[in-house]
C-alpha cells in the first residue's frame, strides 16, 4: 500500500535481488490469477463432495447434498470474473470461444466452463430440484413463485415414473460430473503445468495436485457452510455428517499433501538446474506463504487433527469434534489460499534467468487491487446466501432423501 | 458449337459422357464458382493482416525466412541497439519494457583455496544497457573476465508464446518472424508467462502482449532491423536463409564459429544464433 501511495508521486522501481529479465520485474499475473484456480477449485471439490451422495451413496452426506450443489454453483458463477477483470481488453472476451486457437490450453477454458456448468451443474441441479419447483410453484406467490414456475420450465409431471427418471438422470449426469469436475479443474493445473519456460510451474504433477488441493478444499467449505447454515438456522449440527464429511476431508487430504510431498521429493531428488533458485525462493520470498501458511498451518496442523480424529474419536465429545472440524476446515481453506498465491506469485518472484528474484507490489485499489480480489472472493458467498435463502428454504417440502425414498418405494 | 449427330452422341457417351459425370462436373463447377467468392475474400483477409504487421502491398513471406546472429566478442556494451529500439517500435520509456537488451556478465576469479575454474557470476543490465553500462563496481584484479550478451526475441522455430496464445492474436510469419497482432490480442499474459528469455512484456498504453518484431516494418522492405543497423561493431547479423550466398556475413560467422542458441534444452529452436556463448549466459 506505501508502494502504492508513493507511486502517485514518483515511479518505484520494484526492489531485485541478484539479476531478472528487464521485462520481469514487474508481476504479470496478481491477485486475481491467485483468487480465480481458489474458487475453481472451490466449485469442483464441493461438487465432488456431492457427489460422494450421488454416485457413492455415503448416507450420512445426505443433509448436506444440496448445499454443496448450490456452493458449486455460486462459486462457478463468479469463477470466470476474476479472468474477466485481469484481461487487458476484457471486451474482447469472447474471442477465446469464438476463435479459439487449439493449441493453447487457457482456449479451452470456455468450453470447459460452458461444459461444466450448462451440462452438469445446472442439470443435475434442475434434475434434483424439478420436483420442489412444480411444488413451490403451486405454494408461493409473488415474485418468486413466478421464478419457480420458470425454473419448471413448464414441466409439472411428478409422477412416480417421472421422478424415477429424475433420479437415473441426476446420477448419470452426477457420473459425467466427475470427470467434468476433474477436467474443470485439472484444466486450471494444466495452465500452469504447460508452461515449460517456469521450472516452478511446468511439471507433470501440477493438474493433479490442483485437482486434490480443490478437493480438500471444496469439501472444507462444504463444512463451513453446513455449520454456517444450521447455526444461523439455530438447528442442531448434524455430528454424523460432520464425522462423514471429516473422514474424507482427511483421506483427500492425505492424498494432497502426498502428492505435493512427493512434487518436492522429486525435485530436490533430481536437483535440476533451477532447484537452488528454486529452494531460495522457499526459505526466502515465500517462507510466510509456503512454509508456515501452506505446509504448517494448511496441510500438518489439519492432518494431525483430522488424523487423530479418527483414531480417537469415540473419546471426543461432539461439541469439540465440532470446533475441531470448523477449525480444519478454515486452516485447510486458508492452506489452499496459500497454495493458490505460492504457485502464481511464487513462480513469478524468481527470474526466469534462475539468478534473481524481484517483489511483488500489491495494489490497493486498481483493477488487479486487493480490494477487487477480496470483493471477488466475498461475491459467491453473497449468491450462496441468495441461492440458500431461494432454494434451501428452513422446512424444505421435499428433500433428497423424500424423493430417494418415494422413489425407492415406488421401485 | 455444332450439335453432334445422334451416332457420334452415342459414342461419345461410350467413352464416359453420362448424365451423371455432366451432373457432377456443373455442381463442380457451382461448388467452385460460390467457393470463389469466400476463397477471394480469406486470400484478401490474409493480405490485410499483412499489411496490418507493417509489410508492403506485394511482399511475399514465403520467399525469406530470416534470422539473426549474435557475435558475442564484438558487442561493445554501448546500447545503442537498445535504444534504436526503443525509438523505432515505441517501447515504452519506462526500464522495465524492452524488445532489445543488453545483459554484462562479469565472472569473478575463483577465492583462494576455492577449488573452481571460476568464481561468481554478477550479471546486470541497468536500464536494460540503453546508454551504455556504469563503470563496474568490482575491482578490476578480482574480474576472471567479462562479456556482453545482447537479449531480443530467439524467433523460435517452435516457439511456446504462439503456442499458448489462447485467441490466435500471436502467429509466426512464413519467414520466421513471430508477431502479436495488437488488435486482437486480448491481453491475458498467457505467451508473456509462456516465453522462456522474458523477451516479451505487457505494453501499459495498448494493454496488450508486445515483442520484438524484427523490425518488420523494415525487413519487408528491404531494410535491417534498427538494432542491426545502429550496432557499430557489427555484433549483431540479419540475414535471409532462402536468399543466403557464400558471402553474406551470417554464413561467414556460421563457418568460422562455434554456434550456440539460448536455453536448447527447452526444443524451442530458436533462430537467433550466439557465437561465442559462455555456459554462465541463460
Amino acid at each position: 500500500m506505501d508502494a502504492e501511495l508513493t507511486n502517485l508521486v514518483y515511479y518505484v522501481p520494484p526492489h531485485v535481488d541478484g539479476y531478472v529479465y528487464p521485462n520481469e520485474q514487474n508481476l504479470l499475473w496478481s491477485t486475481l490469477i491467485v483468487v480465480y484456480p481458489y474458487i475453481t477449485g472451490l466449485v469442483a471439490g464441493a461438487f465432488i463432495m456431492a457427489s460422494l451422495v450421488r454416485v457413492f451413496k455415503v448416507k450420512a452426506l445426505e443433509p448436506v447434498y444440496r448445499l454443496s450443489m448450490l456452493t458449486s454453483l455460486a462459486f462457478l458463477l463468479c469463477a470466470p470474473l476474476p479472468l474477466l477483470f485481469h484481461l487487458g481488453h476484457p471486451e474482447r472476451c469472447l474471442q477465446i470461444m469464438m476463435t479459439p486457437h487449439l493449441s493453447s490450453p487457457m482456449a479451452m477454458f470456455g468450453f470447459v466452463y460452458a461444459w461444466y456448468m450448462m451440462a452438469v451443474l445446472l442439470l443435475e441441479l434442475w434434475f434434483d430440484y424439478r420436483r420442489d419447483f412444480v411444488a413451490w410453484s403451486a405454494n408461493v406467490r409473488g415474485l418468486r413463485g413466478i421464478l419457480y414456475r420458470i425454473l419448471t420450465l413448464g414441466v409439472h409431471d411428478v409422477s412416480e415414473q417421472a421422478l424415477r427418471l429424475d433420479d437415473r438422470m441426476g446420477k448419470i449426469i452426477s457420473l459425467v460430473g466427475i470427470p467434468s469436475a476433474f477436467l474443470l479443474h485439472g484444466y486450471v493445473g494444466f495452465i500452469f503445468g504447460s508452461i515449460k519456460a517456469n521450472p516452478w510451474w511446468g511439471n507433470v504433477l501440477m493438474p493433479i495436485i490442483f485437482i486434490f488441493s480443490a478437493i480438500v478444499s471444496g469439501i472444507s467449505l462444504c463444512v463451513l457452510m453446513y455449520l454456517l447454515l444450521n447455526w444461523a438456522r439455530r438447528q442442531a449440527q448434524d455430528i454424523n455428517c460432520l464425522d462423514a464429511m471429516g473422514k474424507f476431508l482427511f483421506y483427500a487430504l492425505v492424498v494432497d499433501a502426498s502428492l505435493e510431498a512427493l512434487d518436492w521429493i522429486h525435485r530436490l531428488y533430481a536437483a535440476e538446474e533451477s532447484i537452488h533458485i528454486l529452494k531460495s525462493l522457499a526459505a526466502g520470498r515465500l517462507f510466510y506463504t509456503l512454509l508456515v501458511g501452506q505446509v504448517c498451518l494448511g496441510t500438518a496442523v489439519p492432518l494431525v487433527i483430522l488424523g487423530g480424529l479418527q483414531l480417537f474419536s469415540r473419546h471426543v465429545v461432539p461439541q469439540v469434534r465440532q470446533h475441531l472440524y470448523t477449525l480444519s476446515a478454515a486452516l485447510i481453506l486458508f492452506g489452499v489460499l496459500a497454495m493458490r498465491w505460492n504457485v502464481v506469485i511464487g513462480g513469478q518472484l524468481f527470474s526466469k534467468s534462475l539468478r534473481g528474484f524481484t517483489t511483488y507490489k500489491m495494489e490497493l485499489a486498481g483493477h488487479e487491487g486487493w480490494l477487487m480480489s477480496i470483493a471477488l472472493l466475498v461475491l459467491p458467498f453473497i449468491i450462496l446466501g441468495v441461492l440458500v435463502k431461494l432454494f434451501l428454504p428452513q422446512k424444505s417440502p421435499v428433500t433428497r432423501t423424500e424423493t430417494g425414498a418415494a422413489v425407492s418405494q415406488a421401485a | 458449337m455444332p450439335c453432334a449427330p445422334p451416332t457420334q452422341r452415342g459414342t461419345m457417351i461410350g467413352k464416359g459422357y453420362t448424365r451423371r459425370k455432366s451432373l457432377v462436373a456443373l455442381a463442380g463447377a457451382a461448388a467452385g464458382f460460390l467457393v470463389m467468392a469466400p476463397a477471394r475474400k480469406a486470400r484478401a483477409a490474409v493480405q490485410k493482416l499483412f499489411t496490418s504487421t507493417g509489410a508492403p502491398k506485394g511482399y511475399d513471406p514465403t520467399q525469406h525466412k530470416w534470422l539473426m546472429a549474435i557475435n558475442i566478442e564484438r558487442c561493445i556494451g554501448c546500447g545503442l541497439c537498445v535504444e534504436a529500439c526503443k525509438k523505432e517500435n515505441h517501447v515504452p520509456p519506462q526500464p522495465t519494457y524492452f524488445r532489445t537488451w543488453i545483459e554484462r556478465y562479469i565472472i569473478k576469479k575463483p577465492r583462494p583455496g576455492q577449488a573452481a575454474v571460476q568464481g561468481e557470476t554478477v550479471v546486470d543490465s541497468p536500464n536494460g544497457g540503453a546508454g551504455g553500462f556504469p563503470p563496474c563496481e568490482i575491482p578490476r584484479e578480482e574480474i576472471l573476465k567479462a562479456f556482453y550478451v545482447p537479449k531480443l526475441c530467439n524467433l523460435c522455430e517452435h516457439s511456446p508464446c504462439t503456442q499458448s496464445c489462447p485467441v490466435g492474436a500471436t502467429f509466426d510469419t512464413p519467414d520466421g518472424a513471430v508477431l502479436v497482432d495488437p488488435k486482437y490480442c486480448i491481453g491475458c499474459g498467457f505467451c508473456i508467462q509462456a516465453c522462456p528469455y522474458g523477451c516479451r512484456y505487457f505494453n501499459p498504453y495498448t494493454r496488450t502482449a508486445d515483442k520484438c518484431s524484427l523490425c518488420y516494418h523494415r525487413i519487408t522492405r528491404g531494410l535491417r532491423p534498427a538494432c542491426v543497423e545502429v550496432c557499430p561493431a557489427e555484433a549483431r547479423l540479419f540475414g535471409d536463409l532462402k536468399n543466403m550466398g557464400p558471402d553474406d556475413p551470417i554464413a561467414k560467422l556460421v563457418r568460422t564459429n562455434k554456434l550456440h542458441t539460448l536455453k536448447p534444452h527447452l526444443g524451442t529452436e530458436p533462430r537467433v544464433l550466439y557465437a561465442g556463448l559462455d555456459k554462465e549466459v541463460r
